[in-house]
């Protein structure tokens, strides 16, 4: 019978993750070295350029020992970004080990720190791996030192392997399976199967990505996925290769994927069990949250013509992204359009590139929202999470807004500077612990809206990549909540509205109304940009007028030409947005999304 | 028949242009249709003769005549005789003459030749009265030649002289400016043309300032000097009446170039002309060879034509006649829905007035004109 490891890599960023990941596929030999393509795993874009995974890849490496047993290697990729912070979860629960890789030459960072909470918190086997052990900047004993200290695992348990030169390599395959525990093989048990990835096929519909906890799986046997309770005929189970390979059966501890007709992703939740319909499990795995959006947002098409294109790219991109949801919306400024939900800003700004990188999309969103809640007069309580449901402020009781609560994890030396960030974005209720000698963990309540623009960013920036962020969704707090208009020339522009608390209205204000005077031409009139509250100005600008826009001679009467330019110029001029007399250019409404509370 | 969208009212007669493509050198500025070819000129005038002969008649009655370039006086004084007689022949009594000249190429044997011929504006290049300017500019005149070449025409009596400046150049600020407008100011010419330099793609000046070698004015001092140029010369009591010409009285503004902006029509001869005759636009071919060709087996040596939607006639309309002082009638503009708001706005900020069922561009108006006509239409 063959053996089975199942376990992920885990690093903080450009420790060599993906490399080591190329390494062990290419160790297994399922790529020729001809074939070889530097990181094979992040197959997107925008995963390549920003040097992160958005959606994991699995793939089963098999493997035959010097002993003559054979392995299969389920390597189980995982996000890397707080927004996908239940994904990751969800592929943990899937793993019984993982490899937590760390740069020879950097040493201990932030992220490998919230791994490895990550990975203990599943209670999954660490084996800690030294990499880049050939850069002439590596410093083995330091980060010995650090594995023991700031980790407290066992030094002396590290593998050293350089992963670019394949230096170490065979240590970490024997690491693998001689450290990680094989799965449970409870194959008598009834079916149940834990769902930690879908994508979509176009040819083949949903791939269900899933690792059989105890029971066994055959094709052409109907499924139940416990949460929604929806019944599938399995057309193909099998296990990722580099492609998909159909096998007949797959049986407790094993990693694959099924196809069974399922038309969207959305119609498959990660965390979900499956399970066989005949014969179903007792209960569902343990862990299972229904991902809910944090993050709202307007998406509408650049030129109205294009919105029908617009609702077929949505529809396409949906099939392979069931985090994100949408509904229609509409705004004077901008016609018709999408009310969209996100996990967070990353996942907002994942959707606005695919939309126009993979679907040629030309598209404007209005400024990231939370959901708000009012209590009107006569008590009863609206929901609101955008900007143009704000509820009439004389028949407002009261408002809240969400609050997270932060796990936020750095060296001591940055506590000052994480304090202030955190009392700027109106944090409180702090608390702090020290895990590890030298590392703070901060705790502050904190309203998310607050964090959903560019905290982590900030963070980054203020602890040099040392910190890390995660939260969790605590609950509603009372907060005196505004809605900030701006005004063109006299005219809300309902696509840059915001809610905000009152004390940042006006700091927001008048940021917004320095971006848009970046943003706008001039143009022939002078334009005034204002952000108000009601009817109480509270930030204001002006753009002056250009002087002169006229050719200065007509030769020999060629007036076809200046006709022509004249044309050309009220082309491009049809290509902006018409607000109150004012030509507004896409990448003003960008630049306001852009804009951070704190500038 | 009176075209529509005509910026005028009355039946004006048609004019006549004759394109003279060559230069004895060409200006780094300049991105006119003109060639240094002096090898060309004979085969050109028998050409150009020919095409007059082929084709004027039938464009008639026409009241101007205007010879341009390139520069008219870089070819010899006999050819240009012959020109104009030719194409002077089709016009009818009264016409108004205009022919361009560069200052290096005024003298007496010249003079004598157009003032034979009949013409009666001269229109002279001086661009500037600064030699640093004239040199930068690639000029074969310096500003001496200039004031000689004014004198001469003066004592040889035509009945109108006007000068070509221009404003904005490199390194130029109001009070250069200022010293040049005193300059031409001082010989109480008939006309004056003031362009603001314009750097058009292709030319040694738009590679110049692409390597930030062209120290040019901002847009808020080109403005500046537009304004200047509009207050000295009003104030020596010339009528500012487009965007770019001054004349001393209506009866001196240039009656050929405000039938391009009034939409009356025109015939263009030679190589790269534009003509039109009241519906479509007609423009000839550049090339020396294919132009002769076509002339030779009797064909109109067109390259292509237009013929004008109502929205382009509306467009043409509205963008020409904002650049004159008599604007356009609100009957046309407010074709438009919303458009009264657009010229109740126009006048708000002071771009624009009514006057007589007229929309007016104002001093600041002239420097928008494009602008407004985007707005209007």
């Amino acid at each position: 019978m063959t053996e089975i490891r199942n376990f992920s890599i885990v690093a903080h960023i450009d420790h060599g993750k993906s490399t080591l990941a190329d390494r062990l596929i290419q160790r297994a030999g399922l790529i020729s070295e001809r074939d070889f393509r530097d990181q094979i795993l992040d197959d997107m874009d925008i995963e390549r350029e920003r040097g992160i995974t958005i959606k994991s890849n699995t793939v089963s490496l098999p493997y035959k020992a010097p002993d003559g047993t054979a392995y299969e290697l389920n390597l189980i990729d995982t996000p890397g970004h707080v927004d996908f912070t239940y994904e990751v979860s969800r592929a943990l629960a899937a793993c019984d080990g993982v490899l937590l890789l760390i740069d020879a030459a950097q040493g201990v960072e932030a992220q490998t720190m919230a791994h490895l909470y990550a990975a203990l918190e599943h209670d999954l086997t660490i084996v800690p791996v030294i990499n880049k052990i050939d850069l002439p900047a590596a410093d083995i004993d330091m980060v010995r030192g650090q594995i023991e200290h700031d980790l407290g695992l066992d030094p002396d348990q590290a593998v050293l392997c350089s992963a670019k030169t394949g230096q170490g390599v065979d240590d970490i395959v024997a690491a693998i399976i001689e450290r990680i525990p094989g799965p449970q093989r409870r194959e008598d048990e009834p079916l149940s199967a834990l769902v930690f990835d879908a994508h979509y096929d176009p040819f083949r519909g949903t791939v269900v990505s899933f690792r059989v906890v105890t029971g066994t799986l055959d094709r052409k046997q109907s499924i139940r996925f416990m949460y929604n309770g929806s019944v599938h005929e399995v057309e193909e189970i099998g296990r990722f290769r580099l492609k998909r390979e159909p096998a007949k059966r797959l049986a407790a501890g094993d990693v694959g994927y099924l196809l069974a007709g399922i038309k969207t992703v959305s119609d498959v939740r990660i965390g979900d069990t499956i399970t066989l319909d005949e014969r179903p499990a007792e209960k569902p795995l343990p862990g299972f949250k229904e991902v809910k959006p944090v993050v709202f947002s307007s998406i509408y098409p650049i030129s109205t013509d294009d919105y029908p294109s617009l609702v077929d790219a949505l529809e396409r991109y949906k099939l392979n992204d069931a985090a994100l949801i949408y509904q229609k919306d509409s705004s004077v400024a901008l016609g018709q359009g999408f009310r969209c939900g996100f996990l967070g800003l990353l996942h907002l700004e994942i959707v606005q590139e695919r939309l126009e990188r993979e679907f040629d999309q030309s598209i404007i969103m209005t400024m990231p929202s939370v959901r708000y809640r009012f209590v009107v007069k006569g008590g009863e309580q609206v929901v609101v999470d955008n900007p143009a449901h704000f509820p009439d402020p004389t028949r407002i009781e009261f408002s809240e807004e969400p609050y997270i609560r932060t796990n936020i994890l750095i060296p001591e030396r940055y506590m000052g500077a994480v304090m202030q960030l955190c009392l700027d974005r109106r944090g409180e209720n702090s608390n702090f612990s020290y895990p590890v000698p030298g590392r703070i963990e901060i705790n502050f309540d904190m309203p998310l809206a607050e964090v959903i623009f560019d905290f982590y960013d900030k963070l980054k920036s203020v602890t040099q990549g040392y910190g890390s962020f995660d939260y969790e969704l605590i609950d509603y707090h009372r907060s005196d909540l505004v809605k900030l208009d701006i005004l063109v020339n006299g005219e809300a522009v309902d696509a840059l509205a915001t809610m905000v608390h009152r004390d940042r209205a006006r700091t927001r204000a008048l940021a917004i109304c320095e971006r848009l005077k970046e943003e706008i031409p001039r143009q022939m009139f002078k334009i005034a940009i204002q952000g108000a509250i009601g009817s109480t100005i509270v930030a204001r600008t002006n753009i002056s007028p250009y002087r002169k826009d006229v050719t200065a001679k007509c030769y020999g009467g060629d007036i076809t030409r200046k006709r022509k330019l004249l044309e050309k110029q009220k082309k491009g001029k049809r290509r902006m947005k018409m607000v109150g007399q004012v030509q507004i250019p896409q990448s003003a409404f960008v630049a306001v999304l852009k804009t951070n509370n704190d500038s | 028949m009176i075209p529509e969208g005509r910026n005028r009212d009355q039946a004006d007669l048609a004019g006549l242009y004759v394109h003279v493509p060559f230069c004895k050198s060409k200006c780094p500025y300049c991105d006119f249709f003109s060639v240094v070819a002096p090898d060309k000129e004979p085969a050109y005038l028998d050409a150009v003769c020919r095409e007059a002969e082929l084709f004027v008649a039938d464009a008639g009655p026409f009241d101007s005549l205007y010879v341009g370039g390139g520069t008219p006086s870089s070819i010899e004084p006999r050819s240009l005789a012959r020109l104009l007689a030719v194409t002077g022949s089709f016009l009818g009594p009264g016409s108004e003459i205009t022919i361009e000249l560069n200052p290096a190429d005024v003298d007496a044997e010249l003079l004598d030749v157009l003032h034979e011929a009949g013409v009666t504006r001269l229109s002279l290049g001086v661009q500037s009265f600064d030699d640093g300017e004239l040199k930068k500019l690639g000029r074969r005149h310096d500003a001496h030649s200039a004031r000689r070449a004014i004198e001469e025409i003066r004592k040889a009596n035509f009945a109108s002289l006007g000068l070509d400046l221009i404003q904005a150049l490199p390194e130029s600020n109001r009070e250069s400016l200022r010293r040049s407008l005193r300059q031409a100011l001082s010989f109480e010419t008939e006309h004056l043309s003031c362009y603001s330099l314009t750097i058009a793609v292709g030319t040694p000046f738009f590679r110049l300032r692409a390597k930030g070698e062209l120290r040019l004015p901002t847009e808020n001092e080109v403005a500046d000097q537009f304004e200047e140029t509009a207050d000295v010369l009003g104030q020596a009591g010339y009528i500012h009446y487009e965007v770019s010409n001054f004349a001393r009285s209506k009866g001196q503004r240039s009656r050929h170039n405000l039938k391009y902006w009034h939409r009356v029509p025109y015939l263009g001869l030679g190589p790269g002309a534009h003509s039109f005759d009241g519906h479509k636009r007609f423009w000839n071919t550049r090339d020396l060879d294919e132009y002769k060709r076509a002339i030779d087996s009797g064909r109109r040596p067109l390259e292509n034509y237009e013929e004008l939607t109502s929205e382009q006639v509306r467009l043409e309309t509205i963008s020409l006649g904002m650049r004159t002082a008599e604007g356009v009638a609100l009957s046309i503009i407010l074709d438009k829905p919303g458009a009264d708001e657009d010229v109740k706005r126009l006048q708000a900020e002071g771009l624009a007035v009514e006057n007589q069922g007229r929309l007016q561009p104002t001093c600041s108006g002239y420097l928008m004109a494009d602008g407004i006509a985007r707005l209007l239409c």
